[in-house]
């Protein structure tokens, strides 16, 4: 097994460039994916943000749906925000398919549009004190499993009540806000904690 | 839990702006597409565009039709809102910032201040970083693209002639611009200074470039894209978005393919929406840009950008 975990970055759109970056700057080999067979080589995939309908159709081509659903049933995956819709167990507003990997519910575009995209601090389970999150155009997890843990927390606002914003079940995270559009790495690093751990176990 | 300006019109600590480019992050490697109607914004959404552009006329309308380009009407624009999952832009005049207001006001995702409407004002284009609603501007150059992100744009797009169909001067202005950040890169400090004088720019955004060899803010690509090797040539120059205008729902004499009753011409635009968003994702292998090439039913006739008299060229507008 090699020192530098090899991570993948799905590149179907969105906000690729900035996590394979991050990961990089991290110690990790990256790899931009947009096609199934790239799929092989990799330890663990970052799904990022963007547009989950766009990722839903360039997956219906070339059996890359079938391919990277294998995919998050075995390997570490971390998905932010259109990632974390990809990865939940069912998807609200309005419901669309999911590979249901991760046994929480999460509710598209659930603060409104743009103008309500917002920067918020709050306190997190992660070491060294409160975490910075961007909310753009975010999505609002509305249930979480028995199995999983809740990292960080989004306190209630006049768009609901308080929900869950870091998640992890085992090997799978996942964000609905964009911890590669702040300075502080500490999100990723869980990531990599866990893909080491998971290649080496 | 404290909340950071996110959602104020201040940029005191660059919240707003963060917010704004972070937007576009999530835009980046798509195909935005103009729409005229709910019908087509269905259409541009199930293709895969990652955003839609409502206006009541596409720009090879505009140019066929001629008379005061002007933002939509906000009915057509929150029917579309309200049709879509992804984001909605809409255009307002360059300078008009009563337009922006309003734009602002019903919600939309991004604001486009964009020369395919007759422009408002001469001289000034609209302060941006009064708004938390974000903007795109376009650019035909490096001095011209700063200008705008120092106005507050948080995205730029190349003009090049819309509502043509001929990617020439999508092509120039990208070259162009691509040029140019190349050449401040092996600049001495001592020569940025004279390099913000040449390029109108300001002096700390030139330097900005300089360092990081490329636009503080995402490029996108619009004004005359029609096909799926148009889209993957322009992503090869350096594009990191497309938009489509007048490419995917309109056919010969600008005429709107009717997407409502008529099935083959839905078919039609349906094809072509399909064919650019894999071309604009596989711009790197011929192959599949071949395979979305072939998929493609009809195309725009489009207006070689050379015959356009100078007096009625888009791309001019603005300053």
């Amino acid at each position: 097994m090699p020192e530098s975990p090899h991570i993948g970055v799905l590149a179907l759109q969105g906000a690729f460039d900035v996590h394979a970056r991050r990961l990089a700057d991290l110690g990790a080999t990256t790899t931009l994916v947009r096609k199934p067979a790239q799929l092989d080589a990799l330890d663990a995939l970052v799904i990022p943000g963007g547009e989950s309908t766009t990722f839903l159709k360039h997956l219906e081509r070339a059996g890359f749906y079938a391919a990277l659903g294998a995919f998050v049933h075995t390997k570490p995956v971390f998905g932010t925000c259109a990632g974390c819709i990809l990865l939940a167990k069912e998807v609200t507003n309005p419901p669309q398919k999911s590979f249901g990997v991760l046994d929480i519910a999460v509710e598209r575009n659930a603060y409104g549009r743009q103008n309500e995209s917002a920067i918020l601090t709050a306190d997190t389970a992660l070491p060294g004190g409160p975490l910075e999150m961007v909310f753009i155009r975010a999505p609002r997890i509305t249930r979480v499993g028995p199995s999983v843990e809740v990292l960080a927390t989004r306190e209630a606002t006049g768009h609901g009540a308080s929900s869950p914003t870091l998640v992890r079940q085992g090997r799978l995270l996942a964000a609905t806000f964009h911890p590669e559009l702040t300075a502080d790495t500490r999100v990723h690093q869980l990531f990599l904690d866990i893909v080491r751990n998971a290649t080496h176990p | 839990m404290e909340l950071n300006n996110g959602n104020g019109t201040s940029n005191s600590n660059g919240a707003g702006l963060r917010l704004k480019t972070g937007l576009a992050e999530m835009l980046k490697g798509g195909v935005i597409m103009d729409v005229m109607s709910v019908a087509q914004s269905r259409i541009a959404e199930e293709a895969g565009a990652v955003a839609v552009m409502a206006l009541e006329r596409v720009p090879a309308m505009i140019r066929a039709e001629g008379g005061v380009a002007r933002m939509a009407s906000p009915k057509l624009i929150k029917e579309i809102m309200a049709a879509s999952t992804i984001p909605v832009m809409a255009k307002a005049r360059i300078g008009h910032f009563a337009e922006a207001q309003v734009l602002q006001s019903l919600g939309v995702d991004f604001i486009d201040e964009s020369e395919v409407l007759t422009p408002a004002d001469e001289t000034y284009h609209i302060d941006k970083h009064a708004f938390t609603t974000p903007f795109v501007c376009g650019a035909r150059n490096l001095g011209e693209a700063l200008r705008r992100i120092a106005e507050g744009a948080a995205m730029i797009r190349t003009k090049g002639e819309p509502g043509t169909g001929d990617v020439v001067h999508a092509v120039q202005h990208m070259r162009q611009i691509v040029r140019e950040i190349k050449a401040l890169t092996v600049l001495g400090d001592e020569e940025l200074y004279n390099a913000a004088k040449v390029h109108g720019a300001p002096y700390e955004l030139v330097r900005m470039v300089a360092k990081a060899g490329k636009l503080p803010v995402p490029n996108f690509s619009a004004g005359g894209i029609a096909t799926p090797a148009d889209a993957s040539l322009m992503m090869q120059l350096g594009a990191e978005t497309i938009f489509v205008g007048s490419g995917i729902f309109m056919k010969e004499g600008a005429i709107p393919l009717d997407v409502e009753d008529n099935a083959e011409e839905r078919a039609e635009a349906v094809s072509r929406a399909r064919a650019i968003v894999l071309a604009t994702l596989h711009y790197d292998d011929p192959k599949i840009v071949a395979e979305a090439s072939e998929a493609v039913i009809g195309s725009m006739k489009g207006l070689a950008a050379a015959a356009i008299e100078e007096k009625d060229l888009m791309q001019t507008r603005g300053w």
